[in-house]
């Protein structure tokens, strides 16, 4: 069996694994355009801003390629997919034949047509180890830097250039930073640290034009007429699915490469896991890219396994974001900020003073979504009750409690966590003699 | 694999398994200079939960998952499981984003505030037993062969 791989990152390494738990003998080729091996993409701001040196990139062991026997091409591109001939083709020419092929090629970061853009030199976007290590050998001349996007990625750039002593301006279309992920209490207690830290934050507002004569940049005007000075633009409005080089092919993709809950795309032995994929939503089962590292291991396991002939499917990707900005923790999970909130039954709590705020959604009984800020200990609980989807219909109220646990739940919960046989133990049988 | 078990009915709340945690994971291992001599004192890897002032208690901790969610979002590889099943969270490597805070589903790592870095029962890999479950002065806690649930 030929097993490849496009991409080497954490849905790479999830499908590695899964194949390997089945299939010790075939062959599993693993190509990547980037010079690297795995590295937690995550970590860039870490290293632009000195956290953490080049060594702890590596998301594995150095040994996890030959331990598991992997033909590791790294500096190649994959151009296409033959899906017919079961061939996918490199720049250069070469092909590689495949027996089950993994797309696993994660995001591109988008880059609109603003004004001015295409002859400027110091354009940056912030997604990969590079950009970082670019950044950081000029990093000396930047006096001020604008980051367009008030994203994960935006504040990320912005968080490693602070560190840097940089001043740095974001600059975000909607009215609060990490839309996305964040209601807008959330929002605006990351927004107020990061300006306590040095970090000016525009909300509602574009950049329209980048100045500047030639290569150089002096400035970006925005929407509102406003003109901010600066010498470099970081791009981090999004990224997009990396399906360019599948454009010829016949396999389905809309926003991402469309999957089925085992993983395979509308092409036979072909599959798709992490940011470059369009699977399953957890709660509305519609299909949409889930560009967030945990989802892109789950799926790269699910698919993997498949590959190798197992059973395993997918449960749906659920939103989850653990965030630190300048020592305010904050954690969000599934549906934080309901369109139609009548539908929802929602309880906060919130002292913005001290940088505290608690969110909890609940649908049905069921609970379908927090957000944490400041105290984020014990999240992962929220994460299983939701994933469990467990009735908390007896227990609502002591979700907002900044010690919510097991106790709060039912007895039979905790016993199937973690006593011994998984149910109450009648304390008369002597726990050791029941092994399984 | 090995896991520590937990007996609600057996556990009188006493937070012993927290003290033995703590005191194991030590520069000296010794409770009085750990707790009031050590600049950097560890914190429990074990979670002691009570209600109504301790009539409900349990002891809860890492179950050392077969498919761990906290490895799946760990986003440095800090995390990884070794080949006896133990779920190793390698500190040096950790950068403490708390992903696997939020993954865990039995709010079993916990945030240490003060490195900066996320904890997690390593099984005390220099005992036969865990100090936690030798703590435990009502055998509320179990060391023994045994599934993940
Ligand atoms: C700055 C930053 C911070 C982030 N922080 C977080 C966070 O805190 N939490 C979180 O959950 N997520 C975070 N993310 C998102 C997370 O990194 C991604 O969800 C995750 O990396 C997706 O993994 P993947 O395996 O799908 O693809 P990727 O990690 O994107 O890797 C895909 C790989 O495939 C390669 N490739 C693409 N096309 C080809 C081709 N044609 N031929 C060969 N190789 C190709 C790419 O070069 C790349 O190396 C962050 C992202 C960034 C950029």
């Amino acid at each position: 069996m030929n097993y490849v791989i496009v991409g080497n990152s954490v849905a790479a390494v999830g499908a590695i694994r899964a194949i390997r738990a089945l299939d010790q003998q075939g062959n599993i080729t693993v190509i990547s355009r980037e010079k690297h091996n795995a590295y937690g993409r995550p970590l860039i701001s870490y290293l632009l801003g000195g956290l953490i040196n080049e060594k702890r990139m590596s998301y594995l062991p150095d040994e996890f390629y030959s331990r598991h026997r992997i033909n590791l091409l790294l500096n190649s591109e994959v151009i296409g997919v033959d899906t017919d001939s079961r061939k996918v083709k490199l720049v250069g020419g070469d092909t590689i034949a495949y027996d089950r092929l993994l797309l696993a090629t994660g995001g591109d970061p988008f880059v609109p047509p603003i004004e001015g853009i295409a002859d400027k030199d110091r354009i940056f976007t912030f997604t990969t180890w590079d950009d970082a290590a670019k950044l950081k050998v000029i990093s000396q001349d930047i006096n001020h830097a604008v980051v367009i996007g008030g994203g994960l990625i935006g504040l990320k750039a912005a968080e490693g250039l602070n560190l840097l002593n940089k001043s740095v301006t974001v600059i975000e279309l909607a009215d609060r930073v990490l839309s996305s992920a964040f209601d807008r209490p959330a929002g605006k207690i990351v927004a107020r640290k990061m300006k306590a830290n040095g970090i000016d934050v525009i909300t509602e507002d574009t950049v329209v034009r980048i100045e500047g004569e030639g290569t150089e940049i002096t400035g970006v005007t925005l929407k509102s007429g406003d003109f901010i000075p600066c010498d470099t633009v970081i791009v981090a409005i999004g990224v997009r699915p990396a399906a360019g080089f599948l454009k010829e092919s016949n396999i389905e993709i809309k926003r991402g490469i469309v999957v089925d809950n085992t993983m395979a795309t509308s092409a036979k032995d072909v599959f798709a896991a992490g940011d470059v994929a369009e699977a399953a939503d957890f709660f509305s089962e519609q299909k949409n890219p889930m560009p967030i590292w945990p989802d892109a291991y789950i799926q790269g396991d699910i698919a993997g396994t498949a590959m190798a002939g197992g059973a395993k499917t997918y449960a749906g990707g659920l939103a989850m974001n653990s965030i630190e900005f300048f020592k305010v923790s904050t954690i969000s999970m599934g549906i934080t900020n309901p369109a139609d909130p009548s539908e929802f039954e929602i309880h906060s709590f919130q002292d913005i003073q001290n940088y505290q705020y608690r969110k909890i959604v609940l649908k049905n009984n069921l609970l379908v979504g927090a957000v944490l800020v400041g105290n984020v200990d014990r999240a992962g609980i929220f994460s299983g009750l939701i994933k469990e989807k467990i009735d908390m219909k007896l227990f609502k109220e002591s979700l907002l409690l900044p010690d919510f646990g097991f106790v709060n739940l039912s007895r039979e919960i905790r016993d199937t966590l973690f006593s011994p046989l998984g149910k109450s133990v009648n304390k008369d049988i002597p726990a050791m003699a029941t092994g399984h | 694999m090995k896991r520590i078990y937990s007996i609600e009915d057996a556990c009188i709340g006493c937070h012993l398994c927290e003290i033995g945690c703590i005191t194991e994971h030590s520069l000296s291992k010794d409770p009085v200079k750990a707790f009031m001599h050590e600049k950097e004192r560890p914190i429990s890897r074990c979670t002691v939960e009570e209600l109504n002032g301790g009539i409900t208690s349990l002891s809860t901790t890492c179950r050392h998952c077969d498919e761990p969610d906290c490895l799946q979002a760990c986003i440095s590889g800090a995390i990884q499981k070794d080949s006896e099943g133990v779920v190793r969270l390698d500190r040096e490597q950790c950068v403490g984003c708390w992903s696997c805070v939020m993954a865990c589903p039995y709010g079993a790592i916990q945030r240490n505030l003060a490195s900066k870095k996320a904890n997690k029962c390593d099984l005390c890999p220099d005992r036969e037993t865990p100090a936690c479950v030798d703590a435990c002065p009502n055998r509320a806690l179990v060391y023994r062969e045994g599934s993940q649930k």
